[in-house]
């Protein structure tokens, strides 16, 4: 059953990492806190990213799943993996859309697996829209105010 | 006022670019109009009854005369001549074209100025006091707050796809000029043993389920803000009901929850926030405060020549006590017996735009009453002011009074309008001047939705009115007791609807009771409070 879920490499169409992807599927939440072995796991919007914080060094993919571009639930999640230090791939999955890129990079997504595949140029214009932000984020990009008040 | 730098503007600039592009797509069809729709509200572009609105944010109500022109400029160019100002301090163009909308951004980013995040399911224009600046009692000046916020949330990677809007709105005196505590989140600047920092609300709103926010923090340290800030919104962007609009907002999840069960979590996620590291370097906090420096203000004369009555009336009415003793701050009446509630035409937005140059430190407001308001008077030049506003059609003393309606758009323009607020609340106005009983009545807070989505703050009327549909004809009722001050209140139903000319004269029946039982000094409000409903009652449906 686990190997039904989540997306398989082939699907992901933007990915900023080098190391080899993951090339089986994903689990639930319960059932990576379930079992030991597992090293993907698919949180869905209404899952508590924190059950995952224990196990976290035996993650190397966490899919988060986008049933509609409107819940963004799934931004909350991956900061929350990013600010506990988890360094593996985070895929997000689902009903991803181009205007949604550049947040989802700053929150810590490093691939994306959209439902449709988006336009190449399209996509990558939105991933620069900002040369600056004004907040931190999962990123460690320098916000605004440090800029402004560096020596 | 603050300014931008090279930053701000080149935020601002991307994403005119980016809507630029946005609209490209959904022209080429890239775009459904479903995936389109909350990149265009995220813009401030709504689609409305008879043509696009699009709402122009001005952060926490200040402006400049220059700000004010290119309003008006916008107003000539690509609307009918004129614009509404609203209760979130902001500007609304009713009459826009969708093609034109992303040259108007551009128009408005020469200035300074945007429609981010005025409308879509995120953090909203920031609001603050009308006053701030310029109030003798405030603590601080809240707007350097506001636009610390301001930055924080606009294009927030994490909050950008709420569960529903969010409005923040900043203030920093006893005095509550802002509707504080019907905001998702309200905040208050304090002083404590001379530290500053933000006493803080949460889950206030108005609309179809209208709650006034509980206290759930009483002291976040100034450095600390947007780090709490942030805790509240995960929780809320987490936790917040997403299966039922109408149960959406973060009103619901903390009366769900519990104030102190919502606080808990948000204390949880402070600490964690705090051992992250979100807050902006403190030096940020005291460049945007040097922005808003006080002006340099002179003394001069603290009296003045009282002998025209009609000025004595309009200063008496219209006149707020400022810091400095030689100032005032003189509201902009917007409400015109027999007028539209907040709109203002090119010409006059012009007339105000030269009085602020020649007259307050070139700065503006605009108030969530619906009006505009020169911060900084000299009292010695309160009677040149007024005569300007009077030839221009501003010049009405009815601050507070049953005259100064907030109302909403209604069904004369909102798609999602029941009933029509405007010309009941011309009927109104232009009833209680003719007759000569605004004076008589005094303060008294009339407010007109014309629908459950309480965008006229029908909830918080000394006097509110709902308009509603039933069985295809509008019928609107009448509630009392609410208040958007320090003494917060929600209204309560009196009875049964009224149709518009019921209601009319329901309004004027519920004024003579007050005027029959109130004692010396009494407000509407305070009548009510200490006689209740049911002397209203009887008087309006017999016994």
């Amino acid at each position: 059953m686990a190997d039904n879920l989540g997306t398989s490499p082939d699907e992901v169409q933007f990915r900023f990492r080098d190391d080899e992807p993951v090339d089986h599927g994903t689990v639930t939440v319960d059932a990576c806190c379930d079992q030991t072995n597992a090293t993907a796991v698919r949180i869905e919007p209404g899952d508590d990213a924190r059950l995952l914080l224990p196990y976290l060094d035996r993650l190397a993919l966490v899919e988060v799943n986008f049933p509609g571009f409107g819940d963004g639930r799934g931004y909350s999640s991956a900061r929350i993996l990013r600010e506990a230090g988890y360094t593996g791939e985070l895929r997000a999955v689902g009903d991803v859309l181009i205007d949604q890129l550049s947040h989802m990079r700053r929150c810590g997504f490093d691939s994306f697996a959209p439902d449709k595949r988006l336009d190449e140029d399209d996509a990558l214009r939105a991933f620069a829209t900002w040369e600056n932000v004004y907040q931190r984020a999962a990123d460690t990009r320098r916000i605004i105010a440090d800029k402004r008040h560096e020596a | 006022m603050y300014q931008y730098d090279s930053y701000d503007q080149a935020m601002v600039d991307a994403r005119v670019e980016e809507f630029r592009d946005q609209a490209r797509r959904r022209l080429d069809g890239k775009l459904t109009e479903d995936q389109f729709k909350p990149l265009r509200l995220m813009n401030g572009l709504y689609l409305q009854l008879h043509a696009y609105m699009l709402r122009v944010a001005i952060p926490y109500g200040t402006l400049s005369g220059g700000q004010m022109e290119a309003l008006a400029d916008i107003a000539e160019k690509y609307d009918r001549g004129y614009g509404h100002f609203t209760t979130r301090q902001n500007i609304q163009y009713n009459w826009i074209k969708l093609e034109d909308a992303a040259d108007i951004l551009a128009d408005l980013s020469r200035h300074e100025m945007h429609a981010i995040q005025t409308s879509g399911n995120c953090i909203r224009n920031i609001s603050a006091d009308h006053f701030a600046g310029a109030a003798a009692d405030e603590v601080v000046d809240p707007r350097p707050y506001a636009e610390l916020l301001r930055q924080w949330s606009s294009f927030h990677p994490e909050f950008t796809y709420l569960p529903r809007k969010f409005k923040i709105a900043v203030i920093a005196s006893e005095k509550d000029r802002a509707a504080m505590r019907l905001h998702d989140i309200g905040i208050r600047i304090v002083s404590r043993d001379g530290e500053v920092g933000a006493e803080v609300y949460a889950g206030g709103g108005m609309g179809r389920t209208p709650m006034i926010a509980p206290l759930i923090r009483d002291f976040v340290p100034i450095d600390q803000l947007i780090t709490y800030a942030e805790a509240a919104l995960r929780v809320y962007n987490r936790y917040g009901r997403r299966d039922n609009k109408y149960k959406a907002r973060i009103k619901i999840l903390v009366h769900e929850l519990g104030a102190a069960e919502y606080t808990r979590q948000v204390e949880e996620e402070f600490a964690h926030m705090l051992a992250v590291g979100v807050e902006p370097p403190r030096e940020e906090l005291a460049r945007i405060a040097a922005y808003f420096a006080p002006p340099a203000f002179v003394d001069g004369p603290k009296t003045l020549d009282r002998s025209d009555p009609d000025f004595a009336l309009w200063v008496d009415r219209n006149t707020h006590r400022h810091k400095h003793d030689a100032y005032v701050s003189a509201v902009i009446s917007l409400k015109p017996a027999g007028g539209i509630p907040g709109d203002a035409t090119a010409e006059q937005m012009r007339v105000v735009a030269k009085l602020a140059r020649d007259y307050s430190f070139d700065e503006l407001r605009v108030m969530h009453t619906q009006n505009l308001l020169l911060p900084h008077v000299r009292i010695a030049d309160l009677h040149a002011v007024w005569s300007a506003l009077d030839a221009a059609g501003m010049g009405a003393p009815n601050m507070d009074t049953i005259e100064d309606i907030i109302a909403c758009p209604g069904l004369d323009y909102c798609s999602l309008a029941n009933a029509r607020s405007i010309p009941l609340a011309q009927r109104i106005s232009e009833s209680f001047a003719a007759k000569g009983r605004t004076e008589v009545v005094g303060e008294l807070k009339l407010k007109i939705s014309g629908c459950i989505n309480a965008c006229g703050h029908h909830h918080a009327g000394h006097i509110g009115i709902l308009g509603v549909d039933k069985k295809g004809k509008e019928n609107f009722q009448l509630s009392l007791g609410g208040s958007e001050a320090e003494d917060v209140s929600l209204a309560k139903i009196t009875g049964p609807g009224f149709d518009e000319d019921g209601v009319v004269a329901a309004v004027e029946t519920v004024t003579d009771v007050y005027l029959g039982a109130r004692q010396d000094g009494e407000r509407f409000l305070d009548t009510y409070r200490r006689i209740g409903m049911e002397p209203f009652k009887e008087a309006l449906y017999g016994g």
